[in-house]
């Protein structure tokens, strides 16, 4: 009995990866299994090769693995590319219409499945896909009927002839292997599961979750990979409660509505990636110039210009925190997990509201795309708070006064009215203003504005701004990191620690402003620092000297060739810069 | 219920004495207060130059925001409060070349706001270089030679984009421009109205004369039928643009907020942000 193993299945674009990927990876989810899940695909839709790959475990793992246990390939190609993740003794089921090869030196078992004939043979080669996954399924011995049930809740709206064809395409697709195989593979055979259900999602379904709980009922937004299921999900959400989604003509007409929405008092948001946010940074300067709240979401990829679309990169770093001219208070988050991008955005339009700033959640394409389980989200944990608004009557405002919506206060933050409020007219501009919003070029105001502004985010500091996990007093290593690289990275900690080297983990998730005096005993415990990032320049090292200082500890680990980091990498290349 | 002096503040605009800005703030203004506005009823969302300055004029809730972004701004306010009378205003600069991609898609997106343009043919802001709106030969600091690039007409552009309302005036014409503001405003749908404003500083060719002697007023035309788009787009390439008067409205075609499914009747920005327990369950149930 194992206790984990990996699954991956590869064909062209539009060839029903997507959707075999759902429903095996959902019958596993009824199981109570573990999962996490990687997309390797293109920016086109139709052909190309792709490939989806599940990593199932009895345990919770937030990372892909370095090798392949089964893989699915509805092409030659497919198995050409991947075969050599393959571990000794791993499993090809593949479709026997192109008298499928294993390539030299790979010492893995095929199973040539006629996966093709079949489904033509039940009407459609559409249903091809149905018969490779039963065929995967029977291998691993596990229960056809809850695998049934994903089918008939993927095709039931398609009537009951289409779910009868696919559950028989699916037995067809089983028992053919089952036959060549003489019965399910013992070296396969998955330890029982808990049982219980976990949530299941991608994090951007996460992001979008979050946004709906802590209140957002608008977003405007332009659509872009890999941010495009956050407005997709919220679409089919948000008329629920009330709300909408506006599909805009380009990016900056999503933040400016987003500002103008936010203005009149409703939680907006826009997510966009790279080139989006690229577009937004003058809108940026405008929410902090004229105190309004804005929560914007990027999903990096890889970068610059259209660069790697559909690839992992977290190069934005930079952009994020320097983008916009001039001098704003501005806040930048980075969820580390699939729970944090649901909470993380309760806590952006917080802090947008109480701070009365622009927030961005930087996310990166693994963490938006890759499907994994998720621990139950607590609904207690739901907290609004829109800090200084003022939402009760008030007082009438004296001949030619206006309401006084930039008062200098102690903490910079100011009494914010909405727009319909009797006794609130005030001025708002991107020029600079005096307290009741009015230009003004005074050099005294200026100085008192910009000041007023820029000490609000003196204290900001998000719950676990910087988290950590830090069992050694003076380890060999500290990994400092962000975003979607988390789970990998403990996967090479334990392959460490059982040569030796002793390691604490460091997640920074605020970026900016920068939480130094949080991250700094960590810096100072470790023999050396190792800032581990998908960017080619090392930018939260950078970051990090220019903060905290260290650079004598500092070392950088990158990678930015378009995908994750592996445990095995992590492991390697720690194992050398100790 | 409020006059229009209500709809006034203190501060002193920083116009050229005769600029044509100073009718239209007069004219939204009298319209406010013709249709029964309080102040706080109205939101004037404008854009960057000089005619940009205009919420800042009026006694109500004002953004000036970024070169060329007020329309996107101003969608955004009217989603947040559908009980807000939203204004979208700038110049001809603004709304017809940084802002022309927001421009179409307002019209078709048919949002119930109203959206008036400052039209001087002219970057006054900047003394004095070439708009969209400038005449083909015109001399500015960035045309020395004369403008080389055809002149832009926001009237058909309008009308192809499938706009459901829209209406040209000059700002001399302070009846009519109030009128056809009060009509805008009273539109349910997005309306466009276009206001010949004279820059009497940078623009020595359109100037008030010039324009009192080329516009040809619809009144002229007691058979005129605005509902008819055919008609109206011939009239406007029969006139070279230069018509003034409502020019074409659709009353039939529902706002964006009316047909957006799930969208609420009431001003979004009143609702209680909390889920209850049920909806949240409901939203997780999915992902199991």
């Amino acid at each position: 009995m194992i206790s984990q193993l990996s699954w991956k299945i590869g064909g062209q674009q539009g060839e029903g990866v997507e959707s075999t990927d759902r429903i095996f990876s959902t019958a596993l989810n009824r199981l109570g299994y573990y999962l996490y899940g990687y997309r390797h695909f293109s920016s086109r839709i139709k052909g190309g090769h792709t490939n989806n790959k599940i990593r199932i475990s009895t345990k919770p793992i937030r990372a892909i693995s370095d090798d392949l246990d089964i893989l699915v390939a509805f092409d030659q190609e497919s198995i050409d590319l991947n075969a050599k993740e393959l571990r000794p003794g791993g499993v090809i089921v593949a479709d026997a219409k192109f008298s499928p090869t294993v390539p030299d030196g790979v010492g893995a078992r095929l199973f040539a499945v006629p996966i093709t004939a079949i489904a033509e043979e039940l009407g459609t080669s559409l249903m091809k896909n149905m018969v490779a996954s039963g065929a995967s399924w029977a291998l691993l011995g596990l229960p056809l009927e809850v695998f049934n049930k994903a089918v008939e809740e993927e095709f039931g709206r398609k009537g009951p002839a289409v779910v009868e064809k696919n559950v028989e395409a699916v037995k067809r697709g089983a028992d053919f292997v089952l036959e060549q195989a003489g019965g399910p593979l013992e070296e396969f055979r998955l330890e029982e599961a808990d049982g219980k259900q976990k949530l299941f999602m991608i994090g951007n379904e996460a992001l979008g979750l979050g946004s709906i709980a802590a209140g957002c009922r608008l977003m405007s937004a332009y659509p872009i990979t890999p941010a495009s299921e956050i407005m997709e999900y919220l679409i089919k959400k948000l008329p629920k409660f009330g709300g909408t989604v506006v599909q805009t003509e380009d990016e900056i007409a999503a933040v400016t509505m987003a500002i103008g929405a936010n203005y009149a008092g409703v939680r907006t948001m826009t997510a966009s990636a790279g080139p989006g946010l690229s577009l937004m940074m003058e809108a940026i300067g405008l929410s902090g110039m004229t105190e309004t709240p804005l929560v914007i979401i990027d999903t990096q990829r890889g970068g610059p210009s259209t660069g790697l679309p559909t690839k992992q990169e977290q190069s934005d770093i930079n952009a994020l925190i320097y983008g916009t001219h001039g001098e704003i208070p501005k806040v930048v988050l980075a969820p580390s997990t699939i729970e944090e991008c649901f909470y993380d955005m309760i806590e952006a339009f917080n802090v947008a509201e109480t701070y009365q700033v622009p927030v961005i959640v930087a996310t990166d394409l693994q963490l938006s795309l890759g499907k994994q389980s998720c621990e139950p989200l607590d609904f207690e944990k739901i907290v609004i708070e829109r800090g200084k608004l003022m939402t009760g009557e008030l007082p009438p405002l004296e001949e030619h006064k206006l309401f006084k919506r930039y008062e200098f206060t102690e903490d910079g933050i100011s009494p914010r009215v909405l727009p319909g409020a009797k006794n609130g007219i005030h001025h708002v501009t991107g020029v600079e203003h005096d307290q009741e919003g009015r230009p003004s070029e005074s050099a005294v105001n200026r100085k008192l504005m910009m000041e007023k502004r820029l000490r609000k985010l003196d204290s900001l500091r998000i719950s676990n701004a910087v988290k950590a996990d830090a069992p050694n007093e003076n380890p060999d290593l500290v990994i400092v990191a962000m975003g979607s690289t988390g789970g990998t990275i403990d996967e090479a900690r334990k392959r460490l620690a059982a040569e030796g080297v002793t390691t604490n983990h460091v997640t920074v998730r605020q970026l900016h402003p920068f939480p130094t005096e949080l991250l700094e005993p960590h810096l100072k415990s470790a023999k050396k620092v190792v800032v581990l990032e998908n960017n080619a320049t090392g930018q939260l090292a950078n970051l990090i000297k220019q903060n905290a200082g260290y650079h004598d500890k500092i070392e950088n680990l990158l990678k930015y060739d378009g995908t994750p980091f592996l445990p095995s990498e992590i492991h390697q290349a720690c194992k050398e810069l100790r | 219920m409020a006059t229009f002096k209500e709809f006034r503040n203190n501060v002193k605009p920083n116009w050229c004495p005769g600029c044509g800005d100073f009718s239209v703030q007069a004219a939204i203004q009298r319209a406010a207060a013709n249709i029964g506005l309080e102040p706080e009823q109205l939101a004037v969302i404008s854009g960057i130059g000089c005619s940009g300055r205009i919420s800042g004029y009026i006694n109500a809730y004002g953004l000036h925001g970024i070169h060329g972004r007020a329309l996107p701004i101003a969608q955004g306010v009217k989603l947040a409060n559908r009980e807000l009378t939203v204004i979208a205003s700038g110049g001809d600069g603004d709304g017809f070349a940084i802002g022309m991609g927001h421009t179409v898609h307002a019209i078709r997106r048919n949002l119930d706001i109203t959206y008036i343009v400052m039209d001087n043919q002219i970057y006054g802001l900047t003394k004095g270089q070439t708009s969209p709106r400038s005449a083909e030969g015109f001399k500015t600091k960035s045309t020395p030679e004369g403008s080389i690039e055809s002149t832009l007409s926001p009237l058909e552009i309008a009308l192809s984009a499938g706009a459901t309302f829209v209406a040209q005036s000059f700002s001399s014409d302070l009846k009519q421009l109030t009128g056809l503001i009060e009509a805008g405003l009273q539109h349910k749908g997005f309306s466009l109205i276009n206001v010949f404003s004279p820059c009497v500083t940078f623009n020595k060719v359109n100037t008030y004369d010039w324009f009192k002697e080329n516009i040809v007023n619809l009144d002229q035309f007691p058979d005129y039928d605005p509902s008819n788009r055919v008609a109206a787009m011939n009239k406007i390439m029969e006139t070279n643009g230069m018509l003034t008067g409502l020019i074409y409205q659709d009353k039939g075609r529902k706002s964006y907020e009316d047909l957006a499914v799930g969208f609420k009747p009431e001003a979004l920005a009143k609702q209680d942000l909390r889920l209850s327990r049920e909806e949240f369950d409901k939203l997780l149930a999915e992902f199991k």
